[in-house]
């Protein structure tokens, strides 16, 4: 876990208005220890990408905010399909096998 | 990746000025961004190059070292530590929940996605008993003739007394219920089947509920009788050896067995010493007055 200005300096360049910013934003949700900010690694690799968004893409805040959103479904959703899918690992092999044949054959026909 | 020099990665000429190799980087980079290709590693190597081709490129300084070949195309390579691979780990959770679906009911899952498996009015949603689990567990000869508690891991966080009943045989399956996976939409979870080994032992064998060993005694116990400790699955136990036994003579220890049967004893006369000039001076005056033979009537002549 490293502090703010630990984030700073692993984020070349970053200045801390910006960084507040993507705090107020919830962009980042830090862990509160008394007055100071606590990045975990989640965290960091998440501000990296925010930052990565930022200078690179030159993305404004209301772009990043529907980005970093429909990112976060994105991941929600394969965190609940590996939940579903772990599952399904545990059954006995006739129903795996059973929802394989209706996976393939639902399937589209390829464009 | 590793060889292809930084102008080919983005597709530039050598000559390409600082705009044109950022236009390069920030359209590649859209392109392949591992965030935004999750599941393709193949994109994320591409995303590495491509990341690592512009931080030598649009830096003047290392640009001029790699062109005069001062510094090769890894040169400046620093290792992105993808956010996906938090965000696919337990700590992602923070930021994005699995929110609106609830997998722990699938006719929400499939509500999620417009698709069936509503329930029928009065009819009763998509249920399923959870898997069995299936282990094996070893025990020792004793343990499985007296029975005994044992601890069987599991899972690495997750483990179970298993009671192990007196008398279980090697192929025996002990089902512990509700033990094993999950059950679906509300059903019940599935059990746990546990197969058991018996270990052989050295001494004991095991004949249904009656147990055999082979006890070794020496001449004058045979011959005088002796009292002699035993042991047995209940532990050891003292047996007296009536004067004038043989090898093959063979014991009954009742209720010395598995769950009420016996143990029987069969005795080896063990002479030791094979040498013994006492001994040989002995038995040759006794076996001049003592005539015996005892294959006599046993093999055919």
């Amino acid at each position: 876990m490293i502090d703010f200005a630990g984030l700073l300096l692993r984020l070349e360049g970053l200045d801390a208005a910006e960084l507040r910013l993507w705090i107020e934003r919830r962009w980042l949700l830090p862990e509160r220890a008394e007055k100071a900010y606590l990045f975990r690694e989640v965290d960091v690799a998440r501000a990296e990408l925010i930052y990565e968004m930022r200078r690179e893409f030159a993305l404004d805040e209301e772009a990043l905010d529907l980005v970093l959103s429909l990112l976060d479904q994105l991941y929600g959703l394969r965190r609940a399909l590996k939940r579903l899918s772990d599952a399904l690992e545990t059954q006995p092999a006739e129903v795996r096998q059973a929802i394989a044949e209706a996976l393939s054959s639902a399937l589209p026909p390829a464009p | 990746m590793v060889g292809k020099s930084p102008y080919e990665v983005l597709g530039l000429k050598r000559e390409a000025g600082p705009e044109e190799i950022r236009k390069a980087y920030r359209k590649l980079a859209k392109e392949f961004h591992p965030d935004l290709n999750p599941g393709k590693p193949e994109a994320e190597a591409r995303f590495k190059a491509v990341s690592a081709a512009y931080t030598l490129l649009s830096d003047p300084e290392k640009r001029a070292r790699f062109d005069r070949g001062e510094i090769d195309e890894s040169g400046a390579e620093r290792p992105h530590a993808a956010y996906r691979g938090f965000a696919e780990g337990a700590e992602g959770a923070k930021y994005h929940p699995e929110g609106a679906i609830d997998l722990g009911d699938l006719e929400d899952l499939f509500a999620a996605f417009g698709a069936g498996a509503r329930p029928h009015p009065g009819g009763r949603g998509f249920r399923a008993r959870g898997a069995d689990r299936r282990f094996s567990l070893a025990v020792d000869f004793v343990e499985a003739a007296v029975g005994a508690r044992r601890r069987l891991q599991l899972s690495p966080q997750e483990s179970l007394e298993v009671a192990i009943p007196a008398g279980i045989e090697s192929g025996q399956v002990l089902r512990l219920k509700g033990k094993g996976g999950p059950g679906l939409g509300g059903g019940e979870p599935g059990d746990a089947l546990i197969e058991v080994e018996v270990r052989p032992h050295p001494l004991f064998r095991r004949v249904g509920n009656d147990i055999h060993i082979d006890l070794p005694v020496s001449l004058p116990e045979a011959v005088l009788g002796a009292r002699v400790s035993v042991p047995t699955v209940g532990g050891a136990v003292t047996m007296t050896i009536p004067k004038g036994s043989d090898t093959g003579t063979r014991l009954r220890l009742r209720g010395k067995g598995v769950k009420g049967g016996d143990q029987y004893v069969s005795l080896t006369v063990v002479l030791g010493k094979s040498e013994d000039p006492d001994l040989a001076k002995f038995v040759e005056e006794w076996g001049k007055s003592h005539p015996f033979d005892p294959r006599r009537g046993t093999f055919p002549r």
